[in-house]
């Protein structure tokens, strides 16, 4: 708790600095020397100051608050988007925050009617945007409530409402005002439900109709009658058929339209456009629709002249007539191909046809070759992402193609390119400096290529997972030339030790996510160095079995916004790691203690934490029954928790139901108890071995 | 009469007559009751109605004076050529129709012979019908085409045709069409004949249909015999039936010769059959469109057209639906279809009206500004599953206009949750039907029925409130 106390008074005397910078800059007359300095400070200027406060330190505003009743009342009056960590806190968050317009109930699993209903009325009517995507639990009736005392609601996600249906949305559509709104996922929405929507929400600009598998072509056409402002309409997996493709595709103002999965979308489909054309879409979507050929993508194709975007992946086999047609949409920025087929050089049209190109996908494509490839991205110099992922046949060749001809690339991932040598995996390196994103999961990359990499200074997220020949001092490298590194995998590189881990941690201050899972080597140290990442909020630590507890809680002071935490089979780490967690992470989220020493105690202490959403607790030998669902009881926000099938026949039922009652999830895990942790390169042929039966 | 037809096509003599026998039940009884028994299913009378089947003196009689007029008219025909046969120069074409209109009336004497003196003879006839198709054809079509002139008091448009033909211009200009004068054709001539003249004058429409004259045959049927409940009879019993299907069935009880496969097979088309020209069908009302003198007709394609039809346009509306106790129809089918769908106007719009058909609505929603789909009433599981609502609804089809300034929540959301709850519980219920909120205070009376529990009891045990106190 004192470590807690001396960190918020180091956030306290900056602040307090550039208060008064502020204060002497303001217009206001002299301020009374009796009055509180922050009376005389436009809001404007003090939310200003708030502003880059959060920026820096989101909890610094709480202390702030704390300082005094004006500063109190500013920060009330700053804070603009509200989220609860549980349901019961929402009318007591509402009321100290009157002015927020967002309403934010994604951590709230299970949201009651009588909650929001009650909430929201002893709220403010600011509101215009209410985030319900992840609640459950509540119905119609408060829907109804929330439209009723929002009038100016225009933001509304209610995505995953499987139980909402008609009278539901016919309440929705009293909201007249609403922009975006979603309704993803309500499986019994009919056509009624939004017709309802269709005529009282005229204003909508965007609107998801994802997994509405009970809306038709009736509901669409009409949606599309009455909502001509529409920019943004997601159908993906609904039943639509050429009868609303057309009145959608009518639609003045669309501007990206998805159609993900739509088996109802044919060739006649989208050939029943004919001479008509839509002038404003720019993003089209139509993955997965299986029951499109080229045919029909080249008859679309002529009817949207200013397309930026298109995904055709897993959609149809890649024809060179069809990549041909991409030649009337001189725009083309973007295009997505994932999972497709390319059949007589279709990926050499594409370096002749779309010169435009910007980002390019060709993962898990079969059909790839190194002279195709090589072609089409010797023609394609602007391209500034690639994905070539999983493209096993290519080998230096399209790399040295691809280095050598698109050397302003910001992104790329050749995930499981295994035929790269890492004589070619240098040139990434040497000819792409601008490279912020690199994946070479799988690859061949050793510690020159890393040597290499480090001209890459933008770098922010690396994956080099399984890369076994790469070593500490290919690390050190990159730790003392990337300083922007935000993201590192390290998953299962086996040559690293401290040394390596303690070079990134110097050199990368901005690291938020790294995981360092089955490198065996790593021990405290590493953790220790890796503390001062004070941005660190993912730790992935799992079977490295040198860490203890020590390592645990320098993390846990350190990364004080901790918020993912995975520690399977790090057999060393006991309750004493969990206290420190308790004490100093109170961002934690997620956390992962499967096979660690952590007893009931531990685990209790845990509760503490009141956001933990995510509990993995598998094959613990010191937890019990009683301790898990003590721990249960206490953590209000859990909305998923795994558990040794044993334990549930030994927890009593009622809990078990009240927990769930709660908007939680059980999954009950039968795995066997295994200890041992292969050697990293054991383990890469036995996948590998997966992988060629 | 298309059945009738089949038979003579399809089957001998002997299965006629077992077919259609059914008032005379013992075969070989005499000609003069081979024949009636064609007309008995259509209801009709069979003396009045198809005379010249009958044998009868005064036809024959009248069949004779019919060939000797005939002969006559060819014999002038004759005469006129051998006068115009001085003046040679003439027309030369003209003389040659003038040969094909010899021709073919001489076929038609010949055909209207034997067929006067098959009626004599059945074995004789009916084998010459086996022979020549095209002669049995004439015989049975004879009512409806007016091609045979052996019918003297058959209906108007018989007679009317009979005398077209009769005259020779008629047959120059059906002869542009045929040059050969075959028996078969030669008969057909007066059934394509009242077609071409139809088409003459119509315009195109004919049911996007557009058959060439003379690639079809014509006919047309009786209104007795279009309302006749049954076309097939037993010759034993004398039972009617819809179907030869189910008259074969029948027939299983009258003896075992009945009961072979061949006998219950569904009797075969023979090759004559494939040749049959295409048939279509006129209404037997005058000045229908559907009617073969009307200007632009349009032919019925099938019997059950005819029989639809007929019922539909010319008839009176017979069934009454009910449910609605207006809708009437004359046919059951019709009935039956509407029925079905009557008096379940389930989709609703917010104006109240309401339709029968979800197309239907979402065209009306389309249309209107500010028209909505209602949901109707009774809207099972749409509240959160905490909330109980036994009670029904009573009436909310027209859609809640505002909430109202009374839906007090917050009054009460911060001493008690639990009240706030069942606050909420009953403010859900009223607020689907409509009832007003401004009664609406934390306190409804037991008379809102709903939850069977007065103003004062809590909802013990909501899993809201586990939550809330945890």
């Amino acid at each position: 708790m004192a470590a807690a106390a001396s960190h918020h008074q180091q956030h306290r005397h900056p602040k307090r600095r550039r208060l008064a910078l502020a204060l002497s800059l303001s217009p206001s007359p002299t301020p009374d020397a009796a009055a509180p300095p922050l009376d005389s400070l436009a809001d404007e200027l003090l939310f200003l100051v708030l502003d880059r406060v959060a920026q820096a330190d989101p909890r610094a505003l709480k202390s702030f608050a704390l300082a005094s009743r004006a500063c109190h009342a500013a920060e009330s009056r700053h804070r603009h988007v509200v989220r609860p960590l549980r349901t019961d806190l929402l009318p007591a968050a509402l009321a100290r925050y009157p002015c927020a317009t967002r309403l934010d109930l994604s951590l709230c699993a299970r949201v009651p009617d009588a909650a929001l209903a009650s909430a929201v009325v002893s709220g403010p009517s600011a509101l215009r945007a209410v985030d319900l995507s992840r609640s459950r639990g509540f119905g119609a009736a408060g829907v109804a409530a929330l439209a009723a005392s929002c009038p100016g609601l225009a933001d509304l996600d209610l995505s995953n409402g499987v139980d909402l249906g008609d009278a539901a949305a016919a309440e929705v559509a009293r909201a007249k005002g609403l922009r975006r709104l979603s309704l993803a996922r309500w499986k019994t929405l009919t056509d009624m439900g939004l017709g309802c929507v269709a005529v009282g929400c005229a204003e909508l600009r965007e609107l998801s109709l994802k997994w509405c598998l009970g809306v038709s072509d009736l509901g669409i056409q009409l949606l599309a009658l009455k909502c001509k402002k529409l920019t943004s309409l997601d159908l993906s997996y609904t039943m639509i058929t050429q009868d609303s493709f057309l009145p959608i595709m009518k639609l003045p103002n669309l501007q990206e339209l998805t159609l993900v999965g739509c088996i109802g979308i044919d060739d006649d489909a989208l050939g029943s456009l004919e001479k008509e054309c839509s002038k404003s879409l720019q993003v089209l979507d139509l993955s997965q629709c299986q029951n499109i050929t080229d045919v029909g993508v080249s008859a679309i194709l002529k009817s949207v002249p200013n397309l930026l975007e298109l995904d055709l992946s897993y959609c149809c086999p890649v024809t060179p007539s069809m990549v041909r047609s991409l030649q009337k949409i001189p725009k083309l920025r973007t295009l997505k191909l994932e999972g497709c087929k390319f059949i007589a050089d279709g990926l050499k049209a594409i370096g002749t046809s779309c010169v435009s190109l910007r980002e390019l996908s060709l993962s898990k494509c079969s059909g790839v070759t190194d002279t195709e490839l090589s072609f089409a991205v010797s023609r394609l110099k602007n391209l500034l992402k690639l994905d070539i992922t999983c493209c096993r046949n290519i080998t230096d060749v399209s790399l040295a193609a691809i280095t050598s001809s698109c050397t302003s690339l910001v992104s790329l991932r050749m995930e499981s390119c295994s035929r790269v040598s890492s004589g070619a995996l240098q040139l990434i390196g040497k000819h792409c400096s601008h490279l912020e994103e690199l994946d070479l999961t799988d690859s061949d990359l050793d510690g020159e290529g890393l040597k290499a990499l480090a001209r890459c200074s933008k770098l922010s997220s690396l994956k080099i997972g399984i890369c076994l020949k790469i070593s500490d001092e290919g690390l050190t490298h990159i730790g003392r030339s990337c300083p922007k590194l935000r993201d590192i995998d390290l998953y299962r590189c086996g040559g690293l030790s401290d040394d390596g881990i303690i070079q990134i941690a110097q050199g990368c201050p901005m690291l938020e996510s790294i995981n360092l899972s089955y490198c065996t080597e790593i021990t405290d140290s590493s953790l220790i160095s890796l503390s001062k990442c004070a941005k660190l909020n993912t730790l992935e630590i799992r079977g490295c079995p040198m860490i203890t507890s020590t390592g645990l809680s320098e993390i846990a002071m350190g990364c004080r916004l901790l918020s993912k935490l995975d520690i399977k089979k790090c057999f060393d780490i006991n309750d004493v790691g969990m206290l420190y967690l308790s004490q100093f992470s109170h961002s934690l989220r997620q956390i992962n203690l499967s096979y660690c020493s952590v007893t009931d105690i531990g685990l209790l202490s845990l509760s503490s934490i009141s956001g933990l959403q995510n509990m993995t607790i598998v094959h613990l030998a010191g937890i019990t029954p009683n301790g898990v669902t003590a721990t249960l009881m206490v953590c209000g926000c859990l909305t998923k928790v795994k558990l040794h099938e044993a334990f549930k026949s030994m927890m009593p039922p009622h809990m078990i139901k009240n927990v769930e009652a709660r908007g939680c999830v059980f999954q009950w895990i039968d795995k066997p108890f295994k200890v041992e942790v292969e050697p990293c390169d054991v383990w890469k042929q036995q996948s590998q071995d997966v992988l060629v039966r | 009469m298309d059945l009738s037809q089949n038979h003579i096509h399809n089957q001998s003599a002997a299965n006629l007559y077992y077919q259609f026998g059914s008032d005379n039940s013992f075969p070989g009884l005499g000609t003069q009751q081979q024949f009636p028994p064609f007309t008995s299913p259509f209801g009709a009378s069979p003396s009045t109605n198809i005379p010249h089947m009958d044998w009868n003196p005064a036809t024959m009689l009248d069949n004779l004076t019919f060939i000797e007029e005939k002969i006559r008219q060819v014999k002038d025909v004759i005469h006129t050529m051998v006068d115009s046969g001085g003046q040679l120069s003439c027309h030369q074409g003209e003389i040659a129709q003038k040969k094909q209109v010899v021709n073919a009336d001489l076929t038609c004497l010949i055909v209207q012979l034997i067929s006067t003196a098959g009626s004599l003879l059945p074995s004789l006839k009916n084998s010459s019908f086996l022979r020549h198709p095209a002669a049995g054809h004439m015989d049975m079509a004879n009512h409806v085409g007016p091609s045979s002139g052996l019918v003297p008091n058959a209906m108007t448009v018989s007679e009317e045709n009979k005398e077209d033909m009769c005259s020779p211009e008629d047959y120059e200009e059906l002869f542009k069409g045929w040059t050969d004068g075959t028996i078969k054709e030669g008969i057909e001539i007066g059934n394509v004949l009242v077609e071409e003249q139809d088409m003459k004058d119509g315009d195109e429409g004919k049911d996007g249909e557009n058959l060439p004259p003379g690639s079809c045959e014509l006919l047309q049927l009786e209104k007795d015999e279009i309302l006749a409940p049954h076309t097939h009879f037993c010759s034993i019993c004398g039972k009617g039936f819809k179907r030869d299907a189910n008259l074969r069935m029948h027939m299983r009880g009258h003896g075992d010769e009945y009961k072979s496969p061949a006998a219950l097979a569904k009797p075969p088309r023979d090759a004559s059959a494939e040749h049959e020209l295409v048939k279509r069908y006129s209404c037997p009302f005058v000045s229908c469109k559907r009617n073969k003198l009307h200007k632009n007709f349009q032919p019925l394609k099938t019997i059950l057209c005819v029989k639809n039809h007929y019922k539909r346009s010319h008839c009176e509306k017979s069934y009454t639906c009910s449910r609605c106790h207006t809708k009437k129809f004359s046919v059951m089918a019709d009935l039956k279809t509407h029925e079905k769908h009557c008096g379940r106007d389930k989709w609703l719009c917010s104006c109240g009206t309401s339709f029968s058909r979800k197309d239907k609505l979402f065209a009306h929603v389309a249309l209107f500004q500010g028209h909505t789909p209602a949901l109707p009433s009774e809207e099972p599981k749409t509240c959160s599953d905490q909330i109980s609502h036994a009670g029904s609804h009573q009436e909310s089809t027209k859609v809640p206009n505002s909430m109202g300034s009374s839906f007090m929540w917050g009054a009460s959301s911060g001493d008690n949750n639990a009240l706030d709850i069942k606050g909420f519980d009953g403010c859900n219920d009223d607020f689907l039907s409509t009832a007003n909120f401004g009664s609406f205070n934390l306190s409804f009376g037991p008379a809102d029925g709903f939850t069977g529990e007065p103003s004062g009891g809590s909802f013990s045990m909501l899993p809201s409130e586990h939550f809330q106190s945890a």
